[in-house]
């Protein structure tokens, strides 16, 4: 039949076209223009990744900067990313957000509770964001300058040199990334 | 408002402004069969295709006969991508070694994906090999817009007075002429900015604090060019564009969004070119671009604000954070939320379950309309139908019988927008009715109190409208909705497409009458005001109830501090 | 009296009350959906009533069950009072028919007395002064004079001879007519008329057919809202919902406006027409006839009185005024038609001569061959006016103004007429056609419409165009044929038109039935009043224009009742959907919606469902008279109708639930 012929033969056609020899082609040529960031920009340390430079990665020692609550199990897993699904009027959002409070507030000396951005105790949409903002890095430091016994003033510097600025100045809004200012902090602690 | 803000949500529509003109105009030349620049490589690839499958460039069939090849495409490619992803195992480019997907998922997915509404019941970075991503998924993700947007330009054929056209030439123009070449610009811009694409295994990452961490890659760029570019809105992964992985900055997020717009809003365009009515264009442009900006009002405002449950608490900042990730802050995830739901791209760059009550409205009524641009074709389809209604509707009060673009509207065409019409409500009113009246239905909730209410009818309202988003904690993959909401995507995907079809054709045969000042002129401010204030009374009368008793309600009880 | 007028002398009130309620019945119901589904809905109410367990319960679904059955009362009653309007109409024409007796011609020539009922096609009847004519027919023999305004409302006899058209129901006042019968009985334009009037040969117009099918969806769609809103609701308790709120929350979301009026319009409109003395063979001819792009109007009897006037006398150098009109005067003394007569009249006033001279002599009259008429006098002068060409031929020395001045009233449009005495030239008299008053600014409202004008005359190209300017037409056809017209016509539907004309000779049947509307006279032949689709009993053609008018206000009424309809559900949900979910804990902070302070839940339903029956009375004289229509552009139109309908049906139900709220708070009942 000349319909049956007509559907299979444009799916047929397409899915070579689109199906097979898209993805292929453009895998290829990224892999030759951009090698780092087709392959997942891969943060080296002594030779050896520690990090992909978009993911975030779960620190809760006292001696690192934290990143934002995340909903994946267990937090900050790349092969579940999931935000919480939490409602605005569900009790277990509320009592979340104010165990992280506890916890901010218990760990950290002199931090007072609105000191602390929303986005440092709110859960985030993919449970991989590698980012928190400036305020939310400054929060940390007393903390973090209590664990590791380096100054405030250094990791204030940290802080500041880490700060990444709008794209074109338009896009986005600053903010650090928490796992290059751990990994300013590791070298420091490791020289 | 911080002028980042408004410099990006500048961008996005200057974006749109600038290239609605250039890229409407190209499309009616394609599809008027006039020369382009794109022939020279393209046309060897397209006439071998048209020589195998035995058509004519130029040829046209019946509004029956293009329904009847529409669906039976469609129907090949669902039964295709079921037995390939039930194969997944055998098949290869597998490195993570996946196996089978389980029958019902593969049902689901395969008319999810089909009807270009790509609701997910599954984790791809968990389920879907490399394959199962490019050669099934992100092959419908081409295809099933090139459908809707086949059927789009069909319309238009005929509202220009020329025949309906050939669905398999449609079908593959709109795939070489419009996605592919666009979506190779888009890849490569994601990819310089970190998004991967590579056939590589998942990448291991021992941190600094000795964990290790297993990231996808795998040909994620090229993914989410046609992702968006179709608006499909199907994600790599679980969390879609919210993951870094999918969208690793600000600038992702906006060339995605921008992605997303550019075609629906051509397609207006095109409208206007096509028919010769420029002016008409601009109207429906005017029309659908001012529920657009209230939506955006409607996601910024209210999240910047806050919840105020946790500004009780007294925290630094009151922006609701939840769900959102920071790179994007909440201009950047209000501008991609607005597209994502007004093209029915449905995907999302934040978790649609955690907005506030009141924003989450902007959601249902880019779903129940339908039309703020829409998925590109199909959108246009959904703002003609309520033309239809509307220049009946307030026609008559002109003293003659109702006329659109010259011609009369008579039962028949009244009668089809009707049925186009009335399906959508009814595939959403009754879906939820099952699901609540139901225990497997309410099996599915995750949130407690209206909050949960507002899951169910999100599910049926994101399936009926083909956009493919999800309030995430409602249980899609249980049983019960992966069958509900299968079979609500097929009727909600083709029944609208297939009465406007006739409707065309019906148009079509018709005399046009000359216009004079006993005209009902469309392509007025008045009458673009009469459309948008018939469009949300038609769709506020039928969804309020439902409305009242989801967001609304919750939206009354946040503010007096209620939990569940 | 006019055949409109409500005859005063009788009381259609009890056949209203009684149509009232046997329209309730199931099976007539279902032809309207809406209004069926509010029956239904009273039925279920009302057993609920019955079965209610509490006596609060009870008595709120007893007031439910009274509204509703009060909403459908007015429903009927709607439908019932036009077609009782309609009905006063028909029996005032009926009056005229009843009884009527005939004398049949047998075929020896004499006559035996027959029941008019027996009349058939082809019958010969004798008709004596005195009789009432038993059917439509023709003049066979004889000249008569008849009274028509039985049908026409025009109290002058008509003088009918040989081949005129005479129609049953009329008075023949002198003389004897023999008439033959053209249409059986049962079928004669009484009949149709009266058929139409009342409504019982009604069939639903194509806009009603597409109006009905949006209704029926509409319908349909909240239907669906409310049914489901059960199970849904049912989220928040297994008793969120009451079913007579719900059934409540239905009526007032349907169009039952619209709905409820939506036949009365129809019938009412039809009436219209008929006020107009015009006879509409279908309705679907009068909801055209709003749809027309052009109308094709004969210059002679429709844009100008009918004949020409003169206006000038122009004389020949050499030659006086007076000498001209005297001479003119003189020749036109034995013109009886109307243009000698304004000869005559024109001629007075110039010599100031109130009184007509006497002069003796022998008339000539106008033939074809000499194309001149006159007067031979006694005292040997002989007086001729007429064609130029004519009189240049018989004249001596004729001078080359005579020529010139002829050229120059042609090219004004006018007629130029030659008058000589004795072989003289002495001048010219300038005929010309007069315009009807009024119509210039008629045509122009017809422009605004966007309605175009086409002036059809058997004149030369130049007359043509001065008239059509003088009348204010937008085109014109000079020279016309009846092929022209049927040109023309076809020519402008070719284009997607709609055509209207009015026409009366037998030539005019086949443009007449070629046209969209085709409003022919019953002057008329019978022949152009099968071919047309209405009939103008008066033989008024400018009633074209009425008609197209009626036409299109029958469209407004309906588009704005139906948008009024669904404008009004907006304010009826925030007064429902607060009090429907009082009683659910989770949800009374859906009072927050009650932005009219309604007092009381079942106050705030009631107020809600009252408010939805009383506008259907209150916009009964709408439906029946029409929507107020004026001549403008469709987009000026749209603008004001939008505003009166849209935008106050939107804000009107607000102020009215609030008011009948605090009403019933007065009684208790809120």
């Amino acid at each position: 039949m000349k319909v049956l012929r007509a559907v299979i033969g444009v799916s047929v056609g397409l899915w070579v076209l689109v199906g097979l020899a898209y993805p292929l082609a453009m895998t290829g040529i990224s892999q030759v223009i951009f090698p780092y960031q087709a392959n997942g920009s891969q943060v080296k340390l002594n030779g050896k990744v520690v990090a992909s430079a978009h993911v975030g990665q779960y620190f809760d020692q006292s001696q690192y900067f934290w990143g934002r609550p995340s909903a994946t199990s267990p937090p900050y897993n790349p092969e579940a990313s999931s935000p919480s699904n939490l409602g605005p009027t569900n009790k277990l959002l509320i009592q979340h957000i104010k165990a992280r409070v506890a916890l901010l507030l218990k760990t950290t000396p002199g931090l007072k509770v609105n000191q602390i951005p929303a986005s440092m105790v709110e859960s985030s949409g993919s449970g991989l964001d590698p980012d928190i903002t400036v305020q939310s890095a400054l929060i940390q430091i007393p903390r973090i300058a209590k664990a590791t016994g380096i100054q405030s003033a250094t990791l204030r510097r940290i802080v500041t040199q880490h700060i990444v600025r709008p794209q074109l100045g338009i896009f986005g809004r600053s903010h650090v990334n928490v796992v290059d200012l751990n990994l300013a902090v590791f070298k420091l602690l490791h020289p | 408002m911080s002028i980042q803000t408004i410099l990006t949500w500048a961008v996005v529509i200057g974006v749109f402004l600038v290239t609605l003109k250039p890229l409407g105009t190209y499309m009616v030349r394609v599809f008027t069969f006039q020369p382009t620049i794109l022939d020279r490589p393209l046309k060897p690839i397209e006439n071998f295709i048209f020589r195998v499958i035995g058509v004519d460039r130029e040829s046209s069939m019946s509004a029956k006969e293009y329904s009847l090849s529409l669906i039976l495409t469609n129907f090949a490619w669902a039964v295709g991508a079921y037995i390939l992803l039930r194969l997944q195992g055998q098949l290869p480019f597998n490195p993570q070694h996946f196996g089978a997907v389980n029958p019902q998922l593969a049902f689901n997915t395969a008319t999810s994906f089909t009807t270009n509404t790509n609701w997910q019941a599954y984790a791809g970075e968990s389920t879907m090999s490399y394959f199962s991503q490019f050669a099934v998924l992100s092959y419908l993700q081409f295809v099933t817009p090139a459908t809707g947007g086949a059927a789009g330009i069909a319309f238009l054929r005929t509202l220009s007075g020329r025949k309906l056209g050939n669905f398999f030439v449609d079908l593959t123009l709109m795939t070489t002429r419009l996605l592919l070449p666009l979506s190779i610009i888009v890849t490569l811009i994601l990819v310089a900015q970190g998004i991967p694409e590579a056939l590589s295994p998942y990448l291991h990452v021992h941190s600094i604090v000795g964990q290790t961490q297993v990231v996808p890659r795998g040909p994620i760029a090229s993914w989410e060019a046609i992702e968006h570019l179709g608006q499909n809105g199907g994600g790599y992964t679980n969390a879609n564009s919210a993951n870094p992985l999918e969208s690793p900055t600000a600038l992702t997020n906006v060339v995605l969004t921008i992605a997303m717009g550019l075609l629906p809003v051509a397609f207006f365009y095109a409208f206007g070119v096509i028919t010769g009515r420029r002016r008409l264009g601009w109207t429906l442009i005017g029309v659908a671009g001012v529920l657009y900006l209230v939506m955006l009002a409607l996601l910024y405002f209210p999240e910047a604000a806050g919840n105020p449950i946790i500004n009780a608490i007294g925290l630094h900042t009151h922006a609701n954070m939840v769900g959102k990730e920071t790179r994007f802050g909440i201009g950047g995830t209000a501008i991609f939320s607005t597209s994502t739901m007004a093209f029915t791209t449905g995907s999302v760059a934040s978790a649609h379950d955690s907005f506030l009550p009141i924003s989450s409205i902007a959601f249902y009524m880019a779903m129940f309309l339908n039309m703020v641009f829409g998925g590109k074709g199909v959108g246009l389809l959904n703002m003609l139908m309520f033309v239809i209604i509307t220049v009946f509707l307030i026609g008559l009060m002109v003293g003659r019988t109702p006329e659109f673009l010259g011609k009369k509207i008579e039962a028949k065409e009244v009668s089809l927008a009707s049925v186009a019409f009335l399906i959508h409500p009814l595939l959403i009113l009754a879906g939820t009715a099952l699901a609540v009246a139901t225990p497997a239905g309410m099996a599915g909730v995750f949130n407690p109190g209206p909050h949960g209410l507002s899951e169910i009818i999100y599910g049926f309202t994101s399936a009926a409208a083909n956009n493919g988003s999800a309030f995430g904690g409602l249980g899609a993959a249980l049983p019960f909705y992966e069958v509900a909401l299968g079979i609500v995507v097929v009727i909600g995907r083709y029944a609208s497409i297939i009465a406007m079809l006739f409707i065309g054709q019906s148009l079509l045969q018709k005399k046009a009458v000359p216009e004079s000042a006993g005209t009902m002129h469309t392509d007025t401010v008045l009458f673009g005001g009469v459309l948008l204030g018939s469009i949300v009374i038609l769709n506020a009368l039928t969804f309020f109830p439902i409305m009242a008793l989801g967001p609304i309600a919750e939206q009354y009880l946040m503010m007096a501090h209620h939990l569940f | 009296m006019a055949v409109g007028e409500m005859p005063a002398q009788r009381n259609y009130s009890g056949e209203i009350l009684k149509a009232t309620f046997s329209k309730l019945n199931p099976r007539e119901m279902l032809h309207n959906p809406v209004m069926f589904v509010v029956e239904v809905g009273t039925v279920v109410v009302a057993w609920l009533a019955i079965v209610a367990n509490t006596a609060s319960a009870q008595s709120y679904d007893w007031l439910v069950t009274v509204i509703l059955f009060v909403t459908l009362l007015f429903a009927t009653f709607a439908e019932a009072y036009a077609e009782a309007r309609g009905r006063a109409q028909a029996d005032f024409l009926r009056r005229t028919k009843s009884s009527t007796r005939a004398r049949l011609m047998q075929k020896d020539g004499s006559t035996v007395l027959v029941e008019s009922s027996e009349l058939v096609k082809g019958s010969h009847i004798v008709v004596e002064a005195g009789d009432t004519l038993p059917g439509d027919g023709v003049v066979v023999e004889g000249v008569g004079s008849v009274d028509e305004s039985a049908i026409t409302g025009e109290s002058a006899p008509v003088v009918k001879s040989k081949e005129d058209a005479v129609t049953g129901g009329t008075v023949l006042l002198s003389d004897r007519l023999v008439v033959e019968i053209t249409v059986n009985p049962g079928e004669t334009f009484l009949d149709r008329m009266i058929a139409l009037v009342e409504g019982a040969s009604r069939q639903k117009t194509p806009n009603e057919i597409s109006l009905s099918a949006l209704l029926g969806v509409l319908t349909l769609i909240f239907v669906l809202v409310v049914v489901t809103l059960v199970p849904i609701a049912s989220y928040f308790g297994p008793h969120a919902t009451n079913t007579t709120t719900m059934v409540a929350l239905l009526v007032c979301l349907i169009p039952t406006t619209i709905g409820a009026l939506l036949s009365a319009i129809g019938i009412a409109g039809m009436n219209r027409v008929s006020l107009h003395n015009v006879v509409a063979k279908s309705g679907r001819s009068v909801e055209a006839a709003g749809d027309i792009d052009t109308i094709i109007l004969d210059k002679t009897g429709t844009i100008t009185i009918g004949n020409r006037m003169a206006t000038e006398f122009l004389p020949v150098p050499g030659v006086s005024l007076e000498t001209l009109a005297e001479a003119a005067l003189i020749s036109s003394l034995a013109d009886t038609t109307p243009e000698g007569r304004s000869v005559v009249e024109l001629a007075q006033k110039v010599l100031k001569m109130p009184e007509l001279p006497e002069y003796e002599g022998e008339p000539i009259p106008f033939s074809a061959t000499t194309r001149m008429s006159g007067i031979d006098l006694e005292d040997g002068r002989n007086v001729r006016k007429g064609a130029v060409s004519a009189i240049s031929e018989i004249t001596d020395n004729t001078p080359k103004e005579l020529q010139e001045q002829a050229d120059m009233v042609a090219r004004d449009g006018g007629t130029p007429l030659g008058v000589e005495i004795d072989g003289q030239a002495l001048g010219i008299i300038r005929l010309k056609d007069i315009v009807k008053t009024g119509l210039k600014e008629r045509f122009a409202e017809f422009r605004s419409m966007g309605i175009r004008t086409v002036m059809a005359t058997g004149d030369n190209r130049i007359t043509a165009g001065v008239i059509a300017a003088e009348a204010g037409v937008d085109d014109f056809i000079a020279e016309a044929k009846p092929e022209d017209k049927i040109e023309l016509i076809k020519k402008e539907q070719s284009e997607g038109k709609l055509v209207a004309m009015t026409g009366d000779g037998t030539n005019d049947a086949p443009a007449l039935a070629q046209a969209d509307v085709g409003l022919a006279m019953n002057s008329g032949t019978m022949a152009a009043k099968e071919a047309g689709n209405m009939i103008d009993l008066e033989s008024n053609p400018t009633k074209l224009l009425e008609v197209v008018m009626v036409g299109k206000q029958l469209l407004i009424t309906r588009g704005s009742l139906t948008t009024f309809s669904i404008a009004n559900d907006v304010a009826k949900y925030f007064a429902i959907i607060p009090a429907m979910f009082a009683a659910v804990p989770a949800l009374h902070v859906l009072g927050a919606l009650n932005i009219m302070h309604l007092k009381t839940p079942h106050g705030a339903i009631l107020s809600a469902l009252i408010f939805n029956a009383l506008i259907i009375p209150a916009l009964i004289p709408f439906a029946i008279r029409g929507v107020k229509y004026r001549a403008e552009s469709a987009d000026k139109m749209l603008g004001r109708n939008i505003f009166n309908w849209g935008v106050l049906g939107v804000i009107i139900p607000f102020v009215g639930i609030w008011g009948i709220d605090r009403i019933l708070g007065l009684f208790g009942l809120a």
